[in-house]
């Protein structure tokens, strides 16, 4: 039985900084980046008095008295009580393939960058020059749709504090899209937990066929094309921001020859247990019903190969070659290549793959997947094959690519303008500019999963059913007594000279079922923390 | 079939009743017309407006945004 598809999203943005004419200094897109997140800090800690301080480290650079004992609590197994104190347990070079030789730096984490931790259990950082928000940990896709479109929400009111922080002499403006017509990507990772005993291989090889055919749907579209450092002469349009930079089938980069399948191996999670499948090439995406089925599609894809239910062969002669062709093909008519000679389109693999799905939930009830969500996603995941076989112009409002490509085609029409006008390229920038008055996504009347009510409440407060809730929790009742948390812990300094910390191997466990009542009854973190000892197993 | 996938099938068809993801069965094609007219003046609305919007130089504007440092 697949294990629990716990999904997060992080979302690196892009950022642009306008200053008035007189304040000439400029801002670097790094401090520029440091400004919105601190701005945002800021409006939180006036909204909310009792959060005195959110600016908690994250990760690796908190700093840690040695001499210090440390108590260790654990949900879930515990990985062994060897576990040093040292926070540098994030492990982002480790390679799921034995001998890696690669030389990647995937963790250059500059410890004067922000870098902090929201009430909803998020978080909230600089990353390589780009903000970047990863939502906690969900239980299923329309979780995972809610918490983006919560981080959406924080990225806005960001840009709101900026303005009202530097008396409006600066605007910082956000973008949530993948690529800056020049060369440049930034992505939008998808994280999945998968068990560990499942062969990476038959990951590599179905997720592999998924990946290069969900485009479809999922593609942000973008005008022109690129190659990894500058634009290249391409008139027209494709499915896909992110697809031009996929240059590899498999490896441990993020930031050059990026693959299909990347190979980190950091599961955030009891590694004899778990893997976390950490995904880079798909798009950021401004459609909820686009995003919802990236996410839940590729939860059902994933849940299919680790209970062994997908039983047809699809593997690409060249999967770098199919997704670059997926993403250029608007007929979606483009036979592939298989490597058994045969060929498809991306449009019947993706029918074969809901077949597969849809039998796969008869058999397996769908706890893994969200259960009554994934018959959602089954649901949708047909109506817009459906739609896109027929005429994918209807779905300009599930599809971002469509939404996208309708407005281009309606503004060239309008002005004659050939692929090449520069505005055409200003339009799909701005298709994804987050500010509410110029956003053309939001003009475009997308449909929405979402109600920006629960939304709002997102921003605040962690989903209940997995750690997230408990990492959440723990800072908006204890704030003042927690030290530092990261992905799998929580640490206290509750003053008795103990530095406690809290592991949480389990990422669904910490739910509101399993601590939620501690938190209603405990009346300080001390408390709380004895009270521990009786529910962690 | 199990009892619980009964039960699960029937939890499954209240629900497509009150809430279908089907987006071309989920409204009656009257409405849906009248629907895919509004929005066909919406969006020419927006074509209208849209240089409002947009950056006033656009060449500029596509040169300049350049975003480097991604993962």
């Amino acid at each position: 039985m697949a294990v629990t598809k716990v999904i997060g999203l992080e979302t690196e943005y892009g950022i642009i900084c306008n200053t008035t004419a007189d304040s000439s200094s400029g801002v670097s897109v790094t401090s520029a980046s440091s400004l919105l997140i601190a701005a945002y800090m800021r409006l939180v800690k006036q909204g909310h008095t009792a959060m005195h301080d959110l600016t908690l480290n994250f990760d690796s650079d908190f700093p840690v008295d040695n001499e210090m004992a440390v108590k260790e609590q654990v949900f879930g197994s515990a990985v062994s009580n060897s576990v040093k104190w040292d926070f540098s347990h994030e492990t982002p070079d480790l390679d799921v393939r034995a001998a890696n030789e690669s030389e990647s730096s995937a963790a250059n984490v500059d410890t004067q960058m922000l870098n902090v931790v929201l009430t909803n259990g998020a978080r909230y950082y600089v990353d390589h020059a780009h903000p970047e928000i990863s939502t906690p940990e969900c239980i299923d896709a329309r979780m995972a749709v809610l918490y983006d479109r919560a981080a959406e929400l924080i990225a806005i009111k960001s840009m709101e504090a900026v303005k009202e922080l530097t008396d409006d002499s600066v605007e910082i403006v956000v973008y949530k899209n993948n690529s800056d017509g020049n060369g440049n990507s930034y992505g939008c990772h998808e994280n999945y937990l998968v068990d560990r005993t499942t062969s990476f291989s038959s990951i590599v090889c179905y997720a592999t066929t998924h990946f290069v055919t969900r485009q479809i749907f999922t593609g942000a579209g973008k005008v022109g094309a690129e190659s990894s450092g500058f634009r290249l002469d391409f008139d027209g349009f494709q499915l896909c921001q992110r697809a031009d930079f996929i240059e590899e089938e498999i490896g441990l980069e993020t930031t050059l020859r990026r693959p299909i399948i990347n190979t980190r191996d950091e599961p955030h999670a009891d590694p004899r247990k778990y893997r976390r499948l950490h995904v880079i090439l798909g798009d950021a995406n401004l459609s909820q019903v686009a995003n919802f089925l990236k996410l839940g599609t590729t939860a059902l894809v994933l849940a299919m190969i680790e209970d062994n239910m997908i039983n047809f062969e699809l593997e690409f002669a060249s999967p770098v070659e199919a997704l670059h062709t997926v993403s250029r093909d608007l007929t979606l008519q483009q036979p592939l290549l298989l490597a058994d000679g045969r060929t498809i389109t991306a449009l019947a693999v993706q029918w074969d793959l809901l077949a597969a799905a849809r039998t796969y939930v008869e058999y397996y009830e769908a706890d893994a997947v969200g259960g009554e969500v994934a018959y959602d996603v089954l649901d949708c995941w047909e109506s817009v094959l459906t739609g896109l076989e027929s005429d994918p112009m209807q779905l300009a409002r599930q599809v971002d690519w469509v939404a996208k490509l309708r407005l281009l085609e309606g503004y060239r029409e309008r002005h004659n303008l050939s692929w090449n006008d520069p505005r055409l390229r200003m339009l799909d920038i701005q298709y994804h500019d987050l500010r509410p008055d110029r956003s053309l996504a939001q003009r475009l009347g997308l449909e929405t999963l979402i109600d920006d009510v629960d939304a709002v409440k997102a921003m605040r407060d962690p989903p209940f059913d997995t750690r997230a809730f408990f990492r959440g929790r723990c800072l908006q009742h204890f704030m003042s007594d927690v030290v530092a948390a990261n992905w799998d812990s929580v640490v206290f300094n509750v003053g008795s000279g103990l530095l406690h910390r809290v592991a949480m191997m389990e990422p669904s466990q910490g739910t509101s079922a399993h601590v939620g009542d501690l938190f209603d009854e405990c009346q300080s973190a001390a408390e709380l923390l004895s009270r521990l000892d009786s529910v962690v197993s | 079939m199990t009892d619980r996938k009964q039960i699960r099938r029937t939890k499954h068809k209240q629900r497509e009743m009150s809430r279908g993801y089907d987006i071309a069965k989920s409204k009656t094609p009257s409405s849906k017309d009248n629907m895919n007219k509004e929005r066909d003046s919406e969006f020419d609305d927006l074509l209208d407006e849209i240089d409002e919007l947009l950056e006033s130089n656009a060449e500029d504007f596509v040169k300049s945004y350049v975003q480097k440092g991604g993962q």
